[in-house]
């Protein structure tokens, strides 16, 4: 296996790992805060909820950039001939 | 090794042009939403029936989202949003079906959606503002910002693609891993919550085109 192969399928695993650390742990905060807020105002729940599935999908969208970023280098890789 | 999730596969040619299979798919989506909306909408009564009552059910629903998120007048952006939240739901849970390919998890269709979304933010623009009073609200709050603001335009178009592209073409690569590991009956679970991320993606694609769409024809807060 030639090296640039080695190296895009490394990279791709990094890609993944690393840029899942930051969503995780945004989207537990966000999730913690929403519960303190629902807990403390039960009544605006529907719309605490709302919004929070909206920035869970903007929190996450950075991990799935990851996850492309990482398919590029596995099939579209342009330098892997 | 899984088929390129980045390819699509060719499903039959047409003259020198290549028919794709989510082309096929999206013509096969808009056939069903185009004959059940004509289906839906013949007969409408002053006194409505069960049918007519989901229709006004939606279609309000719709309406009272846009009104919640740019706070005016719904009735002109409908027509647009309403169109697009429907198809996105049809197109996301098409996937759930034996056999068929969710088209936005492909990356052309997310990308002429966004497209679609990119055009309409600025005909609303113009047609809010008048073309002078929309190339002026890029130089607010300052000249030097300009360049930000084209740039910022083009990367949160890029970026709409990207996030429903990901996270439906995802949803699909981590069934059929999971499949072709564990078996028949496993990813169950994962096509459920599938369904969740298909939903919850075509709201924010529409909420996303609602808020840059008000952005644009709001004079107070430029996009």
């Amino acid at each position: 296996m030639d090296i640039i192969k080695l190296i895009s399928i490394l990279a791709a695993a990094f890609a993944v790992s690393i840029g899942s650390i930051g969503p995780a742990l945004a989207e537990g905060r966000s999730v913690a805060a929403a519960m303190d807020a629902i807990a403390r105002q039960p009544e605006a729940a529907g719309t605490i909820s709302r919004t929070l599935f909206v920035g869970l999908a903007m929190i996450e969208t950075m991990a799935i950039y990851c996850l492309v970023i990482a398919l590029l280098l596995l099939f579209a890789n342009p330098y892997a001939g | 090794m899984a088929a390129s999730p980045l390819a699509s596969t060719v499903a039959f040619h047409l003259g020198p042009v290549d028919i794709t299979g989510p082309v096929v798919t999206t013509w096969a989506i808009m056939a069903v939403l185009a004959l059940s909306s004509w289906l839906v909408t013949r007969r409408l009564a002053l006194r409505p029936n069960r049918r007519q009552v989901i229709l006004e059910l939606v279609v309000t629903g719709i309406m009272d989202q846009i009104d919640e998120v740019i706070r005016k007048k719904p009735r002109p952006f409908l027509p647009l949003l309403g169109t697009l939240f429907i198809f996105l739901v049809t197109a996301n849970l098409s996937g759930v079906l034996p056999g068929v390919e969710a088209p936005t998890g492909k990356l052309e269709t997310p990308a002429a959606l966004a497209l679609i979304v990119f055009i309409a933010v600025h005909f609303y623009g113009v047609r809010a503002r008048g073309f002078v009073g929309y190339l002026a609200s890029f130089a607010k709050p300052k000249l030097i910002m300009m360049p930000l603001n084209i740039l910022s335009e083009i990367t949160r178009t890029f970026s709409m693609m990207v996030r429903l592209f990901g996270n439906v073409m995802s949803g699909a690569f981590v069934i059929a891993l999971i499949v072709s590991l564990a078996g028949l009956f496993v990813p169950i679970p994962l096509m459920a919550l599938e369904i969740l991320v298909g939903l919850v993606q075509a709201y924010i694609f529409t909420v996303l085109a609602t808020v840059f769409i008000g952005a644009a024809v709001d004079a107070a807060e430029p996009g």
